[in-house]
């Protein structure tokens, strides 16, 4: 998906530390993931091995764990860490107390 | 202080007890003399390097290097021609002598030679075109010779001789294998198994085999044209290589005073009878009659030096069992102990199917296997070598000895492999020990190799360690990334891990990433965050983040994503308005599955997160904790209230059970059962704690059962008088394990580990006066307990029970109707 501009998706409060959601963006599915060192990370809702909620694993400051079969992916470049195919990263900040997709 | 140790012959055995020697710091300068001019190289490997599949390169098991970074003096192409008892010295074929305080020979073996004309010429020692297969040497010029030559006889029709034969096919056109007995490998296969193993030597590998052929004359003046047997028959030929037998290399030992008679003569400190400071060790020690020319049992051997020359007196060797493997890749054969019956009761069991080239026997005596041999399919090798070895009880079907029945075929399951099952028989490397490595972090089966030495011996048993390794990888949650560490991303066993969180007070999981283990590991959360829970009880900062999704929702994530219900039915007790409430939700939320669990309790399933709260309302009734590492059940039989044979009412006991201890969290999680007498109708004996009704009004207690993946019966902990006493001890056991056993350890593995006998002590006996701090610390746990699915009126997160998944839902889980 090549995201056309940038969209408000609410505020930060949404996702607690640690934690991700997702939110639909031009009918898809994206994870957002609120790190403990307080930025964001933005990442293809659907794991790639069998379809996993990837806004329902477990992360850390680098990684995110699908919840299913508990591979990892990296959340700055979406390359696996096991082997499994990459997932799509996106831009994303927070500006004012919102989060913004895209540039 | 520091000795001197001089170890003449860096062959396998020499440099294996200099290893073993240095594993176990002694405190040497270690000298050593090899009469061949490398460092120390895999001697079994020349076959496959004769073969072409392994390079010279790869057969080394430790260059230069390593003497080097070891401190050890190799003098290699020297060889000791005596040795000076008295003055303790020993004498180089370079004029070279070197003081010594303790020796050891491991001079190896020769290659013999069975009496034949013309086979030496009297100015080179072999004839022109005449072959050993013992050294590197022998294997290089060997390999250059036949490259131009067309036709090779192989004399010698042992293992040996079938892996000459084998890999010269890779150098030249026609390969005879001529053997002097009736059958092949005569040693290890009895007749019938011989032939058929002749059979497929000449129909698979196209290998012409002679038996009874007794070799009488080399032929040829200047280089050989052929060879002549016993009967008159001429084989042509221009190359021939000698494999009929290894002689023990003694005569160092025999011209310097020392008792040589096969072998030289060794105690069961491998100590050169009659020597306080000569060991000998390997082909050339002749242990208790006994000589051996297999590596295995020079490894064994090594062990018991190494353990005596360091100061562990106490240490004795007492012969090894001798089981062999071919390595000649598409034929299988293995062989162990007896080859024929010896006695009138020993049970023989044959299994033959000539057109497959499939042949197995065993011997068995007194339910325990004393032979066996294999052609043609290897699968059981593993299994049988193992009953072999330890003479470990049989199975009462036979037959399960030779065919996998039932299971999957072929290859054995890494998974249902006993950590203590040895996998590499040539360097005794068990399953625990590769999954050992792999869980420090070494994820190659190179690595792994290097690592264990798994698979460096005859690799037969690469691509086994392969599966392990792969299997230990997998990233599977039940496995523990680094063997004695909590979680993987705080580099501390438990105890230590939680004296420290003690110490500086740590109540919240990122509180420990931050002291301890420097960076937030995502795959280290969940378990810190049921640590953490255990240790503070209600002073514990819960940060949902640390939970997997399971224990952020209170249910159980499917794999389409969906979550499902379990209510609570305490002892599997139910009661038809609960009955007809859940149906009413089922309905009311057109559940896609209703079904009922193997713990007693109705599943609810496919439902999805946004839903689970109002369900939760709907329903009112408590969580059956179907989902987290935690107390999850406990299955009751009917018991006394109804059970023409019921002893004590198991119903009861078990809701009592459940009423009390229900959603305590642990490192794994607790199954229990409660059964009404010994017919275990509630299968109290595979669950992690299991409490059987007897006669008199007494309850036997076991733990440590299980019934999922791994099935073990549990043990008896003890036998109390009543409900009351076992509702204690229920408690007791499991805060001993909570705060014991490792993540993710299930008792089945626990209770072993630490050993029923300790645990009753501690657990019964309070031999350690901490049973009231166990009754005390989860005494507070219970108190501490909410209902999770209370958190259905106010979610405790934002979004906590919103979506995550895609906006189509993948449809995966069939409805049933
Ligand atoms: C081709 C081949 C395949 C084999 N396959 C298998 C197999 O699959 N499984 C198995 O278990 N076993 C196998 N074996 C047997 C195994 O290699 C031997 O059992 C093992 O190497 C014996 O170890 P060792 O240290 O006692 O003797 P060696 O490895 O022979 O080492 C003795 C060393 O001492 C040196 N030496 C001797 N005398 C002197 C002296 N006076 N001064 C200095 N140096 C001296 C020798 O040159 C030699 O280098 C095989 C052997 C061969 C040749
Ligand atoms: S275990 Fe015993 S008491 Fe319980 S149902 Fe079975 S037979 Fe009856
Ligand atoms: S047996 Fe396997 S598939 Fe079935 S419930 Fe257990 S884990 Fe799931
Ligand atoms: S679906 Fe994500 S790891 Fe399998």
């Amino acid at each position: 998906m090549i995201l056309q501009t940038s969209q408000k998706l609410g505020p930060l409060t949404d996702i607690p530390p640690g934690e991700g959601r997702s939110y639909a963006v031009d009918g898809q599915m994206i994870a957002v993931f609120h790190l403990r060192d307080g930025s964001l990370r933005a990442v293809d809702a659907v794991c790639p091995h069998q379809g996993g909620p990837l806004a329902d694993g477990q992360i850390d400051n680098k990684v995110v764990v699908c919840p299913l079969h508990l591979f990892a992916w990296d959340l700055a470049t979406g390359c696996s860490q096991s082997g499994q195919p990459p997932i799509n990263v996106y831009p994303v900040r927070v500006d004012g107390d919102q989060i913004v997709l895209g540039e | 202080m520091t000795q001197r140790l001089v170890v003449i012959g860096n062959g396998m055995a020499g440099a294996r007890t200099v290893e073993e020697i240095l594993a176990r710091n002694g405190d040497f300068t270690v000298t050593m003399f090899g009469d061949e001019p490398y460092g120390n190289y895999n001697r079994i490997m020349l076959s496959n390097l004769l073969a072409g599949v392994e390079t010279e390169d790869g057969i080394f098991l430790n260059d230069l290097g390593w003497y080097q970074e070891n401190g050890i003096t190799l003098n290699a192409g020297v060889k000791i021609e005596k040795i000076d008892k008295v003055a303790k010295i020993v004498h180089g074929s370079d004029g070279s002598r070197t003081p010594y305080d303790k020796l050891i020979i491991a001079t190896g073996s020769y290659s013999w030679t069975p009496p034949m004309k013309n086979v030496h010429n009297p100015k080179r020692g072999y004839h022109q075109g005449v072959f050993a297969f013992r050294t590197l040497d022998d294997t290089r010029s060997m390999i250059r010779y036949a490259r131009d030559h067309e036709r090779a006889v192989v004399i010698g029709g042992g293992l040996l001789g079938l892996e000459a034969a084998r890999g010269l096919q890779n150098h030249l056109s026609h390969v005879t294998l001529l053997h002097a007995m009736g059958h092949l490998m005569e040693r290890q296969l009895d007749p019938k198994a011989g032939q058929m193993l002749q059979a497929s030597v000449e129909g698979k590998l196209g290998i012409e085999v002679i038996t009874n052929a007794m070799t009488s004359e080399i032929l040829g003046k200047d280089r050989v044209t052929g060879v002549k047997l016993a009967d008159g028959r001429v084989i042509d030929c221009d190359v021939v290589v000698i494999a009929a037998g290894i002689r023990p290399n003694t005569q160092v030992a025999a011209d310097s005073d020392l008792p040589v008679e096969r072998g030289i003569v060794v105690d069961d400190q491998m100590r050169v009878e009659g020597e306080r400071d000569i060991y000998s060790v390997g082909e050339c020690a002749q242990h208790r009659g006994s000589l051996y020319g297999l590596v295995a049992p020079l490894w064994d051997q090594a062990k018991v030096l190494a353990d005596h020359i360091t100061g562990h007196t106490d240490v004795a060797y007492t012969g090894s069992k001798l089981h062999t493997k071919l390595k000649v890749a598409g034929i299988d054969v293995a062989s162990m102990g007896l080859i024929a019956p010896e006695h009138d009761t020993d049970e023989v069991i044959v299994y033959n199917e000539p057109k497959k080239g499939v042949y197995k026997q065993l011997i068995i005596r007194d339910d325990v296997l004393v032979g066996a041999v294999l052609v043609g399919d290897n699968s059981k090798a593993a299994s049988l070598i193992q009953a072999f070895d330890r003479g470990m009880a049989l199975p009462e079907e036979r037959a399960e000895l030779l065919f996998d029945i039932g299971g999957p075929a072929g290859e054995v399951s890494p998974a249902e492999m006993p950590d203590d099952a040895q996998v590499c028989n040539c360097n005794g490397v068990s399953k625990g020990a590769i999954c050992g490595v792999v869980n420090q972090g070494c994820k190659t089966v190179s690595g792994v190799m290097d690592a264990t030495r798994a698979g460096k011996g005859c690799g037969t048993c690469k691509p086994l360690v392969q599966r392990i390794v792969e299997w230990a990888a997998g990233g599977e949650v039940e496995e523990d990334p680094a063997a004695s560490w909590y979680v993987p991303g705080v580099p501390m066993p438990k105890q230590e891990l939680m004296a420290a969180v003690r110490k500086y007070e740590l109540k919240s999981v990122s509180s420990v990433f931050a002291k301890l283990g420097g960076e937030e590991d995502a795959k280290s959360k969940m378990g810190l965050a049921s640590l953490l829970k255990m240790m503070w009880g209600a002073d514990y900062v819960d940060e949902r983040d640390a939970r997997f999704i399971n224990d952020r929702v209170h249910a159980n994530i499917q794999r389409d994503g969906t979550f499902s219900v379990v209510p609570q039915m305490k002892g599997g007790v139910t009661t038809p308005a609960q009955l007809r409430k859940i149906a009413e939700v089922a309905e009311k939320y057109d559940v896609p599955m209703v079904k009922l669990t193997g713990g007693q309790r109705i599943d609810l399933l496919g439902v999805p997160k946004e839903q689970l709260p109002a369900m939760w309302a709907d329903l009112d009734m408590p969580s059956g904790y179907a989902y987290a590492k935690s107390f999850r059940t406990v299955k009751t039989c009917v018991g006394s209230d109804f059970c023409r044979f019921g002893v004590g009412d198991s119903t009861a006991l078990g809701i009592a059970l459940e009423e009390r201890y229900q959603g305590l969290e642990g490192p794994g999680k607790m199954k229990l059962a409660v059964t009404g007498c010994p017919r275990n109708c509630a299968e109290a004996y595979v669950k992690d704690l299991g409490v059987v009704a007897i006669d008199g009004g007494k309850w036997e207690i076991y733990v440590g059962g299980a019934a999922g993946a791994h099935i073990r019966k549990g043990d008896l902990l003890t036998t109390v008088g009543s409900a009351e006493e076992v509702i204690r001890l229920t408690g007791r056991f499991l805060q001993y394990y909570r705060e014991n056993a490792n993540w993710l350890e299930r008792t089945y593995a626990f209770v072993p580990r630490i050993g029923i006998d300790t645990i009753r002590e501690i657990v019964v006996d309070d031999s350690e006066g901490i049973a009231e701090a166990l009754d005390a610390a989860v005494e507070e746990a219970v108190q501490a307990y909410k209902d999770p699915w209370k958190e259905r009126a106010e979610p405790v997160t934002p979004g906590q029970f919103r979506t995550s998944l895609p906006l189509t839902v993948l449809p995966q889980v069939p409805v049933r109707s």
